[in-house]
């Protein structure tokens, strides 16, 4: 009985986190897709580590830590582009977009010189 | 604050006002790089102590070669014959800041020596830490406080001992380093601008380039986010001011060869890798919070849980394991000496040798920090009213700066800059407060002399007062947004409730009340004066003395450098406590077995074995190490108390530690080390103590020792496998040259005196012979 009560609420609690979901604006599920791809990658590159090994570590970290990174960044992107957000609500989106690029070419200038 | 009058009044003021805080911004600059200048008045412009030493004798190969060069340079000049990897051990932050200063100062045709940049580096990086101590208090309370702790700061004692003019050591631009990061953190948590994080991250970069605190950093910011989520102020800000700073900040700190890959594998980096995934599973919680109604998120609440922690429980098993699995749980021995005060002395005997390293006592807070002692409780009480993201960094910080200094008299120097902080939001609350009261008094009489408004609160705790003010205050501006369309009769009513509340000194309490914070000011000016001038600025490679017939100078050292560097082979090696290590390459350049960096534990335990050691065990020791000269520090004929004699404990200790022929028991009399009749025999026949007192009776006719205040036990020997070679004015400094082998060994062979030390119990056998 509570199983099935607890799967009913499951497939509840899926379809309105999807409605829920799917009224966010488009712009916001770009960088949504973004950070999915980001993370993926991610992934894919400890798989890889677990697969062939570490040896050149700082070579599998940098990967790694862009990945992470750039996934950061977006969601920090996405919370200052975020109309709903009351405490970003005068800072324009070209702004927040400049500071994006800013911390991103900084961040693939350190990935790019750990790279080795 | 009163309501402005007219819009152009109003902005001169405004201008007028940051006009000055700049005027006074330079004067505590100016202040702050003059009060360090004392040594070089004093004495000269010379390079202070014995780690300084290095990083100029590194500075100045940095502008000679080029920074490729001392990026891969391996040093062979020290740790014979084992070389030290420069580029991959020292903390390169000071020596390229003070490289590029000296570069762009040639290069506008300034030409000055790099002693001199290097000498004068400290000053000016402790002015910029006020002006970085400025910006910091500025985000915590505002532009007064700012000020108040900008001037505590320049002038703080314990932040001039570590940075005077001529102590050229990695925390004289590493507390810069460290103000200017935390700034940026709190501006970014203030802000929430990706900008600003960007600029944090490559402040850090700058810290962790400059100095092993760094691990500071990166364990209290983790430590403020996880307080700020538990009690219940997460926002946006906080995600952006603390996530990226994490992923850049531990790339940044893995590109400096001396942390390398210990920023992803030490535990001191744990702690922000736990926090960022905690920010993250918070921040997750809070977005489907917002999109999902209150009873499905009850809902995924109870899934999630559940779900969760089973994943939860396995994934820190694994990390137990992996963690336990190290002896020491993946902390280096400096950190877990922080951590438990204990543990340098019982495993690690060179960290707990270091008298930097010892507890502080309650005497040194007083002298370090002064007047600063007491204000930080008032400061921290200031913080909480109102209590927001920025002030609870700051109690933070204090509080855990407060117990590390606790630890260790050397991190006195971490909580310098934030008892100024906290002190100065404390200072400019009092002013407030006592300011208010005088215009709000003031402005009674001139207006309306009947108005009785609640003045009665003659409270001897100006915190308490402060605090009812601070709190009336906010209820008097949000009463006055609130109340905005009221109209007059409300109005009217309103003022009187505020006069009511607003609890006002009397007048003359004010004033008096003033005048004796200035008075403290003016204490604790006098104080660091003193401090800087008197007990801080000693170069100790030049010692003085106030004699009868005016000042007496001791160079001893510098004379003993230049005799080696002037009357010995380039090649030669020179065997000392590794004290003096730096100091011998730097001026004496000559290559060294062991030096301050204390880095190979056995090495030094080789040395300690052989002062310790009779002549012969001690020759054969040095002879394997090609050593050539010997150099010991004697006090004993001025009374220079830091001489080897009085390190010879710890030579013992750390040598026994390594082999165990050396027991300690065999040097002590009674539980003590003697050096007079009373000595033991050990003792009586070491190489510290024959090198030592070589010669010594002829000084005086009875060789009494000024340090240990006694005449000393053998008095007449001669040394069999040494020869001295030179002696400075005051003995402070005495060199050896070993003897080379004898020719032919007449008498017993080796042979049997084999057989003779195997007869006796096989154990403890001394490697040695």
């Amino acid at each position: 009985m509570g199983k099935s009560a607890t799967t009913n609420d499951a497939r509840a609690l899926f379809q309105s986190l999807l409605s829920a979901y799917s009224a966010t604006p488009t712009n916001l599920k770009i960088i949504d897709i973004y950070i999915v791809f980001a993370v993926v990658t991610a992934v894919i590159q400890v798989v890889y580590m677990a697969v062939v090994g570490s040896f050149p570590f700082n070579s599998f970290l940098s990967g790694v830590l862009s990945c992470v990174g750039t996934a950061v960044l977006a969601v920090s992107l996405r919370i200052q582009v975020n109309k709903e957000n009351k405490e970003f609500k005068d800072l324009p989106p070209e702004r927040a977009f400049a500071d994006f690029v800013l911390c991103n070419l900084v961040l693939h200038l350190v990935i790019m010189n750990f790279l080795g | 604050m009163a309501a402005p009058e007219t819009p152009p009044t109003s902005n001169l003021r405004y201008a007028f006002g940051n006009v000055l805080s700049i005027f006074i911004l330079l004067l505590i600059g100016v202040l702050a790089f003059s009060i360090r200048l004392f040594s070089v008045i004093k004495y000269e412009s010379v390079i202070h102590e014995f780690d300084p030493y290095f990083n100029y004798r590194v500075t100045q190969y940095l502008t000679k070669t080029g920074v490729y060069d001392f990026w891969n340079w391996f040093d062979d000049r020290t740790w014979y014959p084992l070389g030290r990897v420069i580029g991959g051990t020292v903390y390169p932050g000071l020596t390229l800041t003070a490289g590029s200063l000296w570069k762009i100062l040639n290069s506008l045709n300034i030409p000055l020596s790099v002693e001199t940049v290097c000498v004068f580096t400290a000053p000016i990086f402790s002015a910029f830490a006020s002006w970085a101590a400025y910006l910091l208090t500025k985000e915590v309370k505002g532009v007064g406080a700012g000020l108040t702790a900008a001037a505590l700061l320049a002038m703080v004692p314990s932040y001039i001992s570590r940075s005077v003019a001529g102590s050229y050591d990695n925390e004289a631009v590493a507390i810069f380093a460290l103000i200017f990061t935390f700034y940026l953190y709190v501006k970014t948590l203030n802000t929430g601008s990706l900008f600003y994080a960007t600029i944090n991250a490559m402040a850090y970069f700058y810290m962790v380039c400059s100095w092993g605190g760094y691990t500071f950093i990166i364990n209290l910011i983790p430590m403020h986010v996880l307080l700020c989520i538990v009690t219940g102020r997460y926002s946006s800000r906080l995600y952006i001011a603390y996530a990226p700073l994490v992923v850049l900040g531990t790339l940044l700190a893995s590109l400096v060869p001396v942390v390398g890959f210990n920023a992803v594998m030490t535990s001191e980096h744990f702690a922000s890798f736990l926090v960022f995934i905690v920010i993250h599973v918070v921040a997750l919680v809070y977005y489907i919070k917002g999109i999902l109604t209150p009873q499905m998120f009850k809902v995924a609440v109870t899934i999630v849980v559940s779900v969760g922690l089973i994943i939860c429980v396995a994934v820190l098993a694994v990390l137990i394991a992996l963690v336990a699995s190290s002896p020491t749980k993946g902390w280096s021995g400096r950190s877990l000496s922080l951590l438990d005060p204990t543990y340098a002395s019982k495993y690690i005997p060179i960290i707990a040798s270091v008298s930097e390293h010892q507890p502080p006592t309650w005497p040194s807070y007083f002298m370090d920090i002064n007047v600063l002692a007491f204000l930080v409780p008032a400061g921290i009480i200031a913080c909480f009213s109102p209590l927001s993201d920025a002030s609870s960094f700051a109690v933070l910080y204090i509080v855990t700066s407060v117990y590390f200094s606790g630890v260790m008299v050397r991190l006195m120097l971490v909580l310098a800059p934030a008892a100024c902080i906290i002190s100065g939001i404390a200072l400019s609350e009092a002013f407030d407060v006592l300011t208010r009261s005088i215009k709000y008094q003031f402005h009674d009489k001139t207006e309306n002399p009947q108005l009785s408004a609640g003045d009665t609160s003659n409270n001897s705790k100006t915190d308490e007062v402060k605090m009812e003010k601070s709190e009336d205050s906010l209820k008097e501006r949000s009463s006055r947004k609130n109340k905005k369309k009221a109209k007059d009769t409300e109005k009217a009513s309103v003022i009187s409730r505020i006069e009511q509340r607003l609890l006002v000194l009397p007048f003359e309490v004010s004033l008096i009340a003033i005048f004796l914070l200035v008075l403290l000011g003016a204490f604790y000016v006098v104080h660091s004066v003193w401090a800087a001038a008197e007990a801080y600025s000693a170069p100790s490679i030049v010692l003085t003395s106030h004699s009868h017939d005016g000042l007496h100078v001791f160079d001893d050292f510098r004379e003993a450098y230049g005799w080696l560097r002037h009357n010995t082979e380039v090649d030669d090696k020179v065997a000392s406590w590794w004290d003096y290590g730096y100091q011998t390459t730097a001026m004496a350049n000559r290559t060294v077995i062991v030096d301050n960096n204390t880095w190979n534990n056995t090495h030094i335990a080789t040395v300690g074995t052989a002062m310790s050691s009779p002549e012969k065990a001690a020759w054969e020791i040095f002879n394997s190490l090609d050593v050539k000269y010997v150099l010991v520090v004697f006090g004993g004929l001025v009374g220079y108390p830091s001489d080897d004699i009085n390190k010879f404990l710890w030579m013992v200790r750390i040598g026994g530690g390594v082999f165990p022929h050396i027991k300690e028991p065999d040097y002590l009399r009674d539980g003590q080390y003697r050096i007079d009749s009373q000595a033991t025999p050990t003792m009586l026949n070491c190489l510290m103590y024959k090198l030592s007192y070589h010669r010594f009776v002829e000084t005086d006719g009875k060789g009494y020792d000024r340090v240990r205040h006694t005449e000393i036990g053998k008095k007449y020997f001669k040394l069999t496998h040494f020869e001295e070679v030179f002696t400075t004015h005051h003995w402070m400094v005495r060199i050896y040259k070993l003897k080379p082998p004898r020719n032919r060994i007449r008498g017993k062979t080796k042979k049997s005196k084999t057989k003779v030390s195997s007869k006796r119990s096989g154990a403890k056998k001394n490697p040695w012979h």
